[in-house]
């Protein structure tokens, strides 16, 4: 075991999967020599050669095409997105190609391409750096959409990401890159993809979330507990497929669910999730579900990012208007 | 300023070997092909002609779905296919259907992607394609990822594409002849500049006098090509081919051509913005007539020879039609079991309501 923080367990894990099968590419822009805008790969270049780390144009929707060109020649992409906001230059290579090969090829050709970009807020960043549209993935058949909130959850998920023989995107939120380290396996390990994680057991009431929230959630839940509620704390991990299983078992013992998103109220995963749980487990809610989200704005003048972004203090409001519905 | 203009598009003036009277002019260029490849050349580009009168039959009368015509792009189309290797990689556009049947993909798939059905798209082993890209410009970034790929694997092979004159106003295709450039790929692009993108001509997609010279903003060789003459579309693309294999990177083709048809089968009515002289125009510089006559001249090719082929087509596609007819419908627990190679739970769950369903 080594402590890691999770840029460090990314790192890890893309140099495991380099080492691990040959046809393992990571590129993107200034990735080589530079090592990541975020050292995310760091000596990677000069470990594994020019030919297996690389630099591109700086031009997103190039680098998605030619994503699906490399996977159709036999190798297993890691190209990096610099920023989630850039997506929409590359919105048709993933949603509108990638994710959907192996269907319109009927199952003669596949992608297994593994799209890692950072988003997330709370660190000023400047405009469309910062921005939460995991909604917009996950919305598109044909693609796995992966958040993990942890250095040890960033590991075993990437790595199992890489393997997986379809599409992932792999989102890194850029608050959690260095803001704590964890004890993480330095051997190999994978964490299968669809899995949610209960970060704390409670029984009183489930807060699902993902991401930053995740720690927002327990640190709720820890205030939460000076009041003797006691919460459970679900870490989706994947967001999309989401792993009904684990949240259907927690709502029968908690009835009570709280939905944590950084993103806006009309974006992120929550009206999914929410949705899944009245059709399978109406009868066990003691109350409705509520939700926290940011405002329905476009994402903060990094200024207003303290106002904007969801808190634990947000979470701990919500809880206590579900537990005294 | 004019001056930079004027010695740029000079750069590109059209490459021509054989012109329209059937003649060659450019004797020093005439590609190395035997007797027996030039019959093959012209045994499929009429055969191609008959497939497009045919499907455009089949169409009318619902036997076929989406089908955009491709009579009059036999040379463009064709003779570069013509110069490929079987493993080379074709990333064709949506008007691109007969350089896959010709790269190896049986006639009554061709027939089922245009119908809308799974199995069109399941290439047989070997045939190195990928199915007719509907997203115009897509195609041109894929293809700069596949002739990496063929450039990292060692392989002495390229990857070609093609897209239409309107498709060069894509931020894709300028990203993707700038990629296989940057990164030395072997690949062809190929632009066929048929005038017409729906309804807008050309002058309306940009000031450019040609749409070769957009190959000098990839820092690449680009060549304008009369795409009318199926022996100068042959040589460029092998010449391309040639340069692309020993690690000299891409090529951007430009051939001249002209569809007869409509844009698409789906309720395009070209005498709304072609006017007939154009049509008549272009009618002359049929590339099927003008290689005839080259062969008749070499006493290669009779009209024996030529309608022996008709009736090959003909039967051909009689048969392709009768397969594809036969093939067993689409069920939605096909669709979801060709989404992943694992299905995720979400997916399990609907396969089972559908087996439930489709089991009634």
């Amino acid at each position: 075991m080594a402590q890691m923080t999770m840029v460090q367990a990314i790192t890890d894990a893309l140099r495991t999967e380099l080492k691990n099968d040959e046809n393992v590419l990571v590129y993107g822009e200034d990735v080589g020599q530079n090592g990541g805008v975020f050292r995310v790969t760091e000596g990677l270049q000069k470990e594994f050669g020019e030919d297996r780390v690389f630099d591109t144009p700086l031009a997103e929707s190039g680098i998605g095409g030619m994503s699906l060109g490399l996977a159709l020649q036999g190798y297993r992409p890691v190209p990096e997105i610099q920023f989630f906001g850039f997506v929409y230059e590359t919105m048709d290579a993933i949603n509108g190609q990638i994710a959907r090969l192996r269907y319109r090829s009927g199952g003669t050709q596949s992608a297994p391409v593994t799209i890692r970009s950072p988003f997330g807020g709370g660190v000023h960043t400047p405009e469309l750096h910062s921005d939460s549209l995991e909604g917009l993935i996950a919305q598109q058949p044909g693609i796995k959409v992966v958040i993990p909130s942890t250095p040890h959850d960033a590991k075993g998920l990437l790595i199992a990401s890489i393997r997986d023989n379809d599409p992932v995107l792999f989102l890194e939120h850029l608050k959690l890159y260095r803001s704590f380290r964890e004890e993480v396996p330095e051997e190999e390990y994978t964490i299968e993809l669809g899995k949610a994680d209960v970060k704390r057991e409670g029984k009183d009431v489930t807060i699902i979330s993902y991401g930053a929230m995740v720690h927002a959630s327990l640190k709720a839940a820890e205030e939460l507990e000076k009041n003797d509620i006691d919460a459970e704390v679900i870490d989706l991990r994947t967001v999309s497929p989401i792993d009904i299983d684990t949240i259907i078992e927690s709502v029968q013992k908690t009835n009570r669910v709280v939905f944590v998103q950084e993103a806006q109220r009309q974006a992120g995963l929550a009206s999914h999730v929410i949705s899944e749980i009245q059709e399978r487990a109406i009868l066990h809610l003691e109350a409705p579900i509520l939700r926290v989200t940011a405002p329905d704005t476009v994402y903060a003048f990094p200024q207003a990012e303290d106002l904007w972004l969801p808190d634990h203090k947000d979470i701990v409001e919500k809880v206590n208007q579900v537990i005294n519905f | 300023m004019k001056h930079v203009l004027d010695s740029v598009e000079s750069q590109f003036e059209m490459f021509q070997i054989l012109n329209e009277d059937g003649k060659i002019v450019n004797k020093d260029a005439l590609p190395d092909l035997s007797d027996d490849d030039l019959k093959e050349l012209m045994r499929r580009m009429v055969y191609t002609r008959i497939l497009d009168q045919r499907s455009i039959a089949l169409n009318r009368q619902g036997r076929l779905g989406f089908y955009a015509p491709t009579a009059g792009q036999e040379a463009s189309q064709l003779g570069s296919q013509f110069a490929l290797e079987k493993e080379d990689f074709i990333l064709p556009g949506y008007r691109d259907v007969p350089q896959l049947i010709w790269h190896g993909l049986p006639l009554y798939q061709a027939f089922l992607f245009s119908r809308g059905h799974f199995h069109g798209n399941q290439f047989p082993e070997g045939v190195n394609a990928l199915s007719p890209q509907i997203i115009i410009g897509a195609q041109y970034t894929q293809t700069a990822g596949v002739a990496l790929g063929i450039k990292k694997r060692g392989k002495k092979a390229v990857a070609v594409t093609y897209t239409g004159d309107g498709g060069t106003s894509q931020g894709d295709f300028y990203e993707g002849i700038n990629f296989a450039g940057a990164f030395g790929a072997p690949a062809i692009f190929f632009v066929q500049n048929n005038y017409f993108a729906i309804s807008v001509p050309v002058e309306k997609q940009s000031a450019a006098k040609t749409l070769a010279q957009k190959s000098v903003a990839a820092g690449i060789p680009g060549i304008q090509v009369d795409g009318m003459d199926v022996l100068a579309v042959y040589a460029v693309t092998k010449d391309a081919r040639e340069r692309a294999i020993n690690g000299e990177g891409p090529t951007l083709i430009e051939t001249l051509t002209y569809r007869y048809g409509p844009h698409t089968m789906a309720g395009d009515d070209p005498t709304r913005y072609r006017t007939d002289d154009l049509d008549n125009e272009w009618e002359k510089k049929d590339p099927i007539v003008r290689f005839r006559k080259y062969l008749e001249g070499k006493k290669l090719w009779s009209e024996e020879e030529e309608n022996k082929v008709i009736e090959e087509a003909k039967e051909e596609i009689k048969k392709a039609i009768k397969k594809a007819d036969e093939y067993p419908k689409q069920k939605v627990t096909d669709l979801i079991s060709n989404m992943f190679e694992e299905l995720p739970a979400n997916l399990q769950e609907q396969m089972e309501e559908y087996k439930e369903k489709e089991s009634k």
